[in-house]
C-alpha cells in the first residue's frame, strides 16, 4: 500500500471537505460508542476485566518466545506447518510459495489487517495469484481499489450508493440502492469463489498455545466458507496474538465485541486446530500459519511495549475526536486512529509518520475505552520525543519551542514577555474585547476570535497589591 | 470548619493563560481559598507548568522547568491552580527523572502536594460554603486533563449547586474534547475548528446561556468560536461563578456588552 502519511495535513483537509464522508462519520460516532456504553452498562465486571487482561498481556509478552514456540509444537503436532516471517517480504514471500505448491490460481480471502500491513493482495496479483476478498466491506473496497479506513468496518467511509454503483459497474445487473438486495448480490457472486478457490485465507484474533488453535471471530460466516471450504487453509497473523489457554481467550473475546461493536459476542466465533483429520468430513488438508514479526519483537522492552497489548477491538478510533472529524484514510496507512499513530511511525518510520503522534490533542478518551488499558497518549508523546530527538521535528516548531524556553526558564524575563504580550493584544483588541485577525496566530484567528487579555497581568496586580498592602502596614 | 489542616499555606499555581489573559480567574481562585480559611502566597518564581516542550517531546526542557516550579513551590503544604491541565502536567514531574535521581523523590512530592481548584476544595478542605449568585443557565464542559488525569468530573458540578438562582443543563457529549490540545489547536487548525464547531453545536443545543468551564485553554477556544459564530453565548471560567465575580466581561467580551447584560 502506498504510504500517504506524510500528506498527513492534505489528507485531512481534503477529508474535512468531503461532505458525504463528513456524513457517514458523523453517524458513525452514534454506532459504536453507544453499543459499547450500552454493552458495558450491562456487564458490571467490565472494568476488573480490564485490569485482568491487561496484566495477563504484559504475562504474556515477558513469555512470548514460550507461548509461541508452545503454539508452534502443538500447531505441528496436528499436522499444520507455521512459518516464522520477520518482515512482511518474508510473510508474501511464505503465502506466495505455498500457493505455488498446491498449484493455486485463486485464493479467498477473510478480514485481515496483517495483510494490509505486508500489502499481500498486491504482491500476490504481481505474481499470478488472484485474491479474492470475501468480507463484505473488504470485497467492496478490493472492487473499486480502496483501502479499509477503520480495522473491524473497513468501508466505513463508503454509502450505499457508491456501493450500487461499484456493485452496478462490476456485476453488470441492473442497479439497486437496497442494502438487502447488495448484499444478496455479493453473496451471489462470492458464493462461486468460495467453492472454486484453490487456498483460502484468513487472519486470526487470537493463537491458543495449549491447543495450537487459531481463532477468527466474524459477523458475517465468510470467514468459516473461506477457510474450510478450499484444500490449503493459510492463516496470516502476528506474533503478539497469542495466548496461553482457551479460558484466557475467553477473557479476551469478553471484552472485544463489547469494546468493538457492542456486542456480547461476535456471531461467528471459529476455531481452526490443523487439517481436517480421517475422521473429519470436512476441512482443509493443508494448514498453515504464517507468523509476522515486522517490527513487534523490537518493541518488547522499550517504552512501546504497552502497544502489544493491542486487540484489535477499534475503540481508540471509534472514540477519538480526531478520526471522527478526518476519518481513517487521512491517517495514510493500514493502520488509522490512536492505535495507528503508535504502530505506524515503528511500521514505516517515524520520519514518514511524524504527523501521526502529533496530531491528538492528547484528550485520552482511547485511553478510557481500551480494554487492555494501553497509555496511547504517553506513547504517542514517546514518538513525538523521538522525532524530536532525531531532530525531526519541524523547524518552526523548535525554534518557537527554543525561544519560549529561554523566557520560561527566566522568571522574571517571563514576566516581561507576558506584560507586554497582555499589552499589545488589549491594545489591537481596543475597546472589542477580542480579536478578529491577529499577525503570526492565523491558525487561531483563520476560524475563531482571539479573546482579549484583560489588561495588566496578575503577577503585576499582584505585586502591586501586596507593595501596597505592606506600605500601609508600615 | 472541616479542615483537617487549620490554615494551611497554599502556593497558587496562577498558570500563564490566567497570568495573562484573565487575571480575574487568578484573584477568584485567591478569593475561594482563602474563604476555605488557606493563607495563600504567589511564589515569584513560577513561570509555565512546562506543557508545550513536554507536548512537543522536549524532555530536557521539560525537566528544567520542572526543576524550576518544583523549587519554586518548596514549603507549601498545598500546590493549587485554575487549571486541570497545567496540575495535571506537574503531577506528570516525576516521569522526567530516573529512578536514582534526587529531583524524582522531590518531583514525587510536588505531586502529592498539587491540586485543581475545584478538585482542592471538594476533596482536601471540604469547603462548600459558597456565597454566590448567578441569574442564568449555565452548561458545564468537563476539559480533558481534569477529567481523565485528576478525576475532575463532580467536584464542579457540586460547588456550582451551591450557587443560588443557577441553573446547569448538561449539554450532550460534555466529556469529548474541544479541539484546543494546547499547539494542536494552531499545528492543525481545520481539524481543531472541526472539533469545536462540533463543540458549539452541542452548547447551544443545551440551551444555556453562559459556558463555564475549569481551563482556561478550552474556553479561549470555545468562547472565540462561540463569537465567530454569532452565538449570544457568553463563557466563563468555574472560579468566577464560584467567588461570584461576574462583574467583569465574560471571555471575549468588551465592557459594553457586559453594560448591555446589565
Amino acid at each position: 500500500m502506498q504510504i500517504k502519511s506524510p500528506q498527513f495535513k492534505e489528507n485531512a483537509r481534503i477529508a474535512l471537505h468531503n461532505v458525504e464522508l463528513q456524513e457517514a462519520l458523523g453517524q458513525f460516532k452514534h454506532g459504536f460508542p453507544v453499543n459499547r456504553a450500552n454493552a458495558i452498562k450491562r456487564l458490571p465486571e467490565f472494568e476488573d476485566l480490564r485490569d485482568e487482561a491487561r496484566d495477563l498481556k504484559n504475562h504474556i509478552i515477558q513469555n512470548l518466545d514460550i507461548y509461541l514456540e508452545q503454539f508452534e509444537d502443538n500447531v505441528v503436532k496436528n499436522g499444520g506447518h507455521v512459518h516464522w516471517c520477520s518482515t512482511a517480504e518474508d510473510a508474501n514471500k511464505a503465502i506466495l510459495d505455498i500457493c505455488k505448491q498446491v498449484d493455486a490460481k485463486t485464493i479467498t480471502k477473510g478480514k485481515s489487517m496483517v495483510s494490509e500491513e505486508t500489502g499481500l493482495n498486491e504482491y500476490l496479483e504481481a505474481n499470478g495469484v488472484r485474491p479474492v476478498e470475501t468480507d463484505l466491506g473488504e470485497y467492496i473496497l478490493q472492487l473499486r481499489d480502496d483501502h479499509p479506513s477503520h480495522i473491524i468496518a473497513p468501508a466505513i467511509h463508503l454509502n450505499v450508493n457508491d456501493v450500487s454503483e461499484t456493485f452496478h459497474e462490476h456485476h453488470k445487473r441492473p442497479k439497486t440502492g437496497d442494502p438487502q438486495a447488495l448484499m444478496k448480490e455479493a453473496r451471489e457472486v462470492l458464493r462461486k469463489e468460495f467453492v472454486s478457490a484453490d487456498v483460502g485465507l484468513t487472519g486470526a484474533n487470537f493463537l491458543v498455545a495449549e491447543t495450537g488453535s487459531t481463532i477468527i471471530v466474524t459477523n458475517e460466516g465468510n470467514g468459516d466458507l473461506t477457510q474450510t471450504l478450499p484444500k490449503t487453509h493459510i492463516v496470516i497473523t502476528s506474533i503478539e496474538k497469542v495466548v496461553p489457554t482457551l479460558e484466557d481467550m475467553s477473557l479476551f473475546l469478553r471484552l472485544l465485541a463489547r469494546s468493538a461493536t457492542g456486542q456480547e459476542f461476535t456471531v461467528y466465533n471459529t476455531l481452526s486446530t490443523g487439517p481436517k483429520r480421517d475422521t473429519d468430513q470436512d476441512g482443509p488438508e493443508n494448514f498453515h500459519v504464517v507468523l509476522v514479526d515486522n517490527g513487534r519483537s523490537e518493541m518488547v522492552g522499550t517504552e512501546f511495549q504497552d502497544m502489544l497489548r493491542c486487540i484489535r477491538c477499534s475503540s481508540c478510533m471509534n472514540h477519538c475526536p480526531v478520526y471522527g472529524a478526518v476519518g481513517g484514510h487521512s491517517y495514510g496507512w493500514v493502520y488509522p486512529g490512536p492505535m495507528g499513530s503508535v504502530l505506524t511511525p515503528k511500521m514505516i518510520g517515524i520520519d514518514k509518520a511524524a504527523h501521526l503522534p502529533n496530531a491528538s490533542t492528547s484528550c485520552g478518551k482511547c485511553e478510557e475505552v481500551c480494554p487492555v488499558r494501553i497509555p496511547l497518549p504517553k506513547m504517542m508523546r514517546h514518538w513525538r520525543e523521538k522525532e524530536f530527538e532525531k531532530h525531526l521535528t519541524p523547524k518552526t516548531v523548535r525554534f518557537g519551542i527554543a525561544g519560549w524556553a529561554f523566557f520560561a526558564k527566566r522568571p522574571a524575563l517571563y514576566r516581561w514577555l507576558a506584560r507586554s504580550s497582555a499589552w499589545f493584544m488589549s491594545t489591537v483588541a481596543g475597546k472589542k474585547g477580542r480579536i478578529k485577525k491577529l499577525p503570526l496566530a492565523g491558525g487561531w484567528t483563520d476560524w475563531r476570535d482571539m479573546p482579549a487579555p484583560q489588561g495588566k497581568t496578575f503577577m503585576d496586580q499582584w505585586k502591586a497589591a501586596s507593595s501596597a498592602k505592606q506600605q500601609a502596614e508600615k | 470548619m472541616p479542615n483537617p489542616t487549620q490554615n494551611p499555606k497554599v502556593g497558587l499555581f496562577v498558570t500563564c493563560l490566567a497570568d495573562m489573559f484573565r487575571p480575574s480567574v487568578a484573584f477568584a481562585t485567591v478569593k475561594l481559598l482563602e474563604a476555605a480559611g488557606c493563607k495563600v502566597e504567589v511564589p515569584e518564581n513560577q513561570t509555565c507548568c512546562g506543557q508545550p516542550a513536554y507536548n512537543s517531546g522536549d524532555k530536557a526542557t521539560t525537566a528544567d522547568i520542572a526543576r524550576q516550579t518544583i523549587e519554586a513551590f518548596d514549603g507549601y503544604e498545598y500546590i493549587v491552580g485554575p487549571s486541570g491541565s497545567c496540575i495535571g502536567m506537574l503531577h506528570y514531574y516525576p516521569d522526567l527523572f530516573e529512578e536514582n535521581d534526587p529531583w524524582k523523590k522531590r518531583a514525587e512530592d510536588l505531586k502529592s502536594r498539587a491540586y485543581e481548584i475545584t478538585q482542592f476544595l471538594t476533596d482536601i478542605v471540604d469547603f462548600d460554603r459558597i456565597n454566590a449568585a448567578f441569574e442564568g443557565t449555565i452548561t458545564y464542559h468537563d476539559s480533558c486533563s481534569g477529567l481523565r488525569q485528576l478525576g475532575v468530573k463532580q467536584q464542579p458540578r457540586k460547588l456550582l449547586s451551591k450557587v443560588d438562582n443557577l441553573t446547569l443543563n448538561e449539554m450532550e457529549e460534555a466529556e469529548t474534547c474541544c479541539g484546543f490540545g494546547g499547539t494542536f489547536c494552531v499545528k492543525y487548525p481545520d481539524i481543531s475548528n472541526r472539533m469545536v464547531s462540533n463543540k458549539t453545536q452541542y452548547i447551544s443545543d443545551s440551551g444555556a446561556t453562559t459556558l463555564v468551564g475549569g481551563d482556561l485553554g478550552c474556553l479561549l477556544n470555545m468562547a472565540g468560536k462561540l463569537k465567530r459564530e454569532g452565538k449570544q453565548i457568553q463563557a466563563r471560567h468555574v472560579v468566577e461563578i464560584l467567588a461570584g465575580m461576574t462583574d467583569t466581561p465574560a471571555i471575549g467580551e468588551a465592557e459594553y456588552e457586559l453594560a448591555n447584560e446589565l
